[in-house]
């Protein structure tokens, strides 16, 4: 089985961000690997320690700083790595779920890839669209916000997690797409020796023009703004202003 | 004559906040009013009731960081840590608050108010003899600090997180070196924890350690850097750890590629001391070391208590190894009673073993209640003469934290025996 891993450059979770310029700042702002790409990466990883992959290629959109993070990759056990070098925002400004997809289809058809691992979104556009947009471009069945995925009998089986409970879904032969969600592991750290052996490792770059692909935005973002600021709490005096408060101000009391 | 104990956060470890019988207790709580921090010069204007982690929060909106940084930032208030000249992990890095504090206001026994430098505040100004730093490291003996003037760098937009294993101290003596030598600037902290702790933090969280590979090493090491450009930081860093490779002074290590491994690591640096107090009463030491002694001091220290019958004693050792700053903790498992007699025996073995090498019985905790008998054996009387001088002249009354800090001296009144 050969394992193509989409690994997104974004800004660290933990990162307050502000906005400049009707967008996100990116100036001097922390980047992180995409935590649910951290987590697609570990699956791969998993699988191959667990024999059922034979090879598994991280790949990332972005600008030249991507090889950082799929560095990230290689050092949690991925073979080598695929760069598509681009000066677009992938955070939905520029490059857009549809032409993101677009480039991963075309890369898959260059690999040969027989299950494509995604995070279920990237943390900054929250879009959620580029695995099923893949599956659908490429005619594969897909998984999506996967909890736990078992390689059985030349196929997946995988629990996806639903707001009413978990599915279980058998596909009974591969290929396939499927997007990882929060609970189907917890991703390892990588070593040190592993960040050493992980430059040894080769990581090819595409540009992302040569690839015949449209990267137009179709969507347009007219505005980007931050959430209203909380109002301050207050604190009350007794019980009886706290009651006031509720009924009179908050009215949740009749 | 009524005394007065004014208190910040209330994390201090000395018990230099505790009221001993009947004073009043003045919380600075209230007075917790950022004014400014100036863009220009990082000059940082706040009420001393600010608790840490906001003003934290406060610079590092505005892209600047206030140069102290301890566990117990969440509680703790700036007041606080200027009456006990808190250290903390960045130390080796931007220095003491007697290098951060550009003014103070502090309000003394009499009521007088004093502005040193606070309102306003200049970087440069030699006019005068500089009292201010009589008051950080003062614990409240002379006068209560009210609001201050505290120079923050700007907030490193790179920084890169390490954790380290080590088979023996002799490589965490040579892992020091090479990170001085090759991160140089930009080396910001370095702490150490050993392996007992780690364990101990490890089955108080119910997690093993995220890299099993080096689990029951004897030295484990936090390393950081700060720096102004990811890429530079980066080629520093790599060269760092290449060199601990090729040298061998390291069993393994990983490096945080995230804000969340990043906090992960800081946790387990963090959750020390929590930890040791979940396990039984703690015997706290908080020593300055030559380096290269720490082992030995260790050594000799479970030797020297390897007879006691009294009860079963853990040690555990963490702390700024960097500044040689050993936090010595010894618990007897599963007792949460102070015994009274052991107390003194591990204080003598203690004391012996840092006066022959010529440390200090408190490198950043402060003095309080718990450690102010040592005074006379650490300071010549002249010393401890002159300091009862400022002390009289400051609050001729006593009544500013009585029986703290100072020992007893004829020449103030002490309400409390």
């Amino acid at each position: 089985m050969k394992v193509l891993v989409g690994v997104k450059r974004v800004v660290d979770y933990a990162v307050k961000v502000r906005v400049q310029n009707k967008s996100v700042d990116l100036n001097n702002v922390k980047m992180s690997l995409n935590p649910f790409c951290e987590i697609a990466v570990e699956e791969a990883v998993r699988l191959k320690e667990g024999k059922q992959a034979d090879e598994v290629v991280a790949m990332s959109i972005g600008p030249k700083q991507c090889t950082e993070t799929l560095r990230t990759a290689l050092a949690m056990g991925c073979d080598r790595a695929i760069h598509v070098s681009t000066d677009l925002r992938t955070d939905y400004i520029d490059l857009q779920p549809y032409a993101i997809a677009k480039i991963f289809e075309k890369v898959v058809e260059q690999e040969g890839s027989d299950l494509v691992l995604l995070g279920k979104q990237g943390i900054d556009s929250d879009c959620g669209q580029t695995g099923p947009m893949l599956a659908g471009f490429l005619g594969w069945p897909q998984v999506t916000f996967a909890a736990n995925v078992e390689a059985k009998d030349g196929g997946i089986q995988v629990e996806r997690e639903t707001d009413a409970g978990t599915e279980t879904i058998n596909i009974p032969s591969l290929p396939a797409v499927v997007t990882c969600d929060l609970r189907l592991n917890e991703p390892r750290y990588a070593t040190l020796p592993n960040i050493m052996k992980a430059k040894k490792k080769k990581v090819d770059t595409i540009d992302a023009d040569s690839l015949g692909v449209d990267l137009e935005a179709h969507n347009e973002v007219l505005e980007v703004f931050e959430p209203a600021q909380r109002k301050e709490g207050i604190m009350v005096e007794d019980i009886d202003q706290l009651l006031d408060k509720l009924k009179n101000e908050a009215g949740v009391l009749a | 004559m009524i005394g007065v104990v004014p208190q910040g956060g209330n994390t201090g470890l000395t018990g230099g906040s505790v009221p001993l019988e009947c004073e009043v207790v003045l919380s600075l709580e209230n007075l917790r009013d950022i004014h400014s921090l100036d863009p220009t010069t990082g000059i940082l204007t706040c009420d001393t009731g600010c608790i840490l982690q906001n003003l934290l929060d406060f610079a590092a909106a505005r892209d600047h960081l206030v140069p102290v940084d301890l566990g117990a930032k969440g509680t703790c208030q700036i007041g606080g840590n200027i009456s006990t000249n808190a250290g903390g992990s960045f130390y080796f890095r931007y220095g003491s608050l007697h290098a951060n504090i550009v003014g103070l206001e502090v309000v003394l026994a009499n009521g007088d108010i004093l502005n040193m430098g606070c309102t306003p505040a200049n970087l440069k100004d030699n006019t005068g003899y500089d009292m201010k730093h009589l008051f950080i490291g003062a614990e409240g003996t002379l006068g209560v600090v009210t609001r201050a003037a505290l120079l923050c760098p700007r907030l490193p937009s790179s920084r890169c997180t390490t954790l380290l294993a080590c088979d023996s101290f002799d490589d965490v003596l040579n892992v020091l070196e090479v990170a001085k030598k090759s991160m140089g600037e930009i080396l910001a902290a370095f702490e150490f924890i050993d392996g007992p702790t780690m364990n101990l933090v490890c089955q108080s969280r119910s997690k093993p350690l995220p890299f099993p590979s080096f689990q029951d090493c004897p030295y484990y090491l936090l390393v950081e850097s700060h720096g102004s450009c990811e890429e530079h930081d980066q080629a520093k860093m790599d060269k760092f750890l290449n060199t601990l490779f090729d040298e061998d002074y390291v069993v393994d290590g990983i490096i945080a590629s995230s804000l969340k491994q990043m906090n992960e690591m800081w946790y387990l640096r963090e959750a020390c001391n929590p930890s040791c107090v979940s396990r039984g009463y703690v015997y706290k030491y908080d020593l300055s070391l030559p380096i290269p002694e720490f082992p030995r001091f260790i050594e000799q220290l479970k030797e020297a208590l390897s007879d006691s019958s009294l009860c079963s004693l853990d040690f555990f050792n963490w702390g700024h190894v960097i500044d040689g700053n050993l936090h010595c903790n010894i618990v007897c498992r599963d007792n949460f009673e102070l015994n009274s007699s052991l107390k003194e025996r591990i204080e003598h073995y203690v004391f012996e073993g840092v006066k022959g090498r010529g440390g200090s019985m408190s490198a950043e905790h402060g003095l309080g209640q718990q450690k102010r008998k040592y005074m006379p054996k650490l300071h010549r009387p002249e010393t401890l003469s002159k300091m009862h001088d400022i002390k009289y002249i400051f609050d001729p009354n006593g009544i500013l934290n009585p029986g703290k800090y100072l020992p007893q001296d004829y020449r103030c009144f002490e309400r409390v025996p």
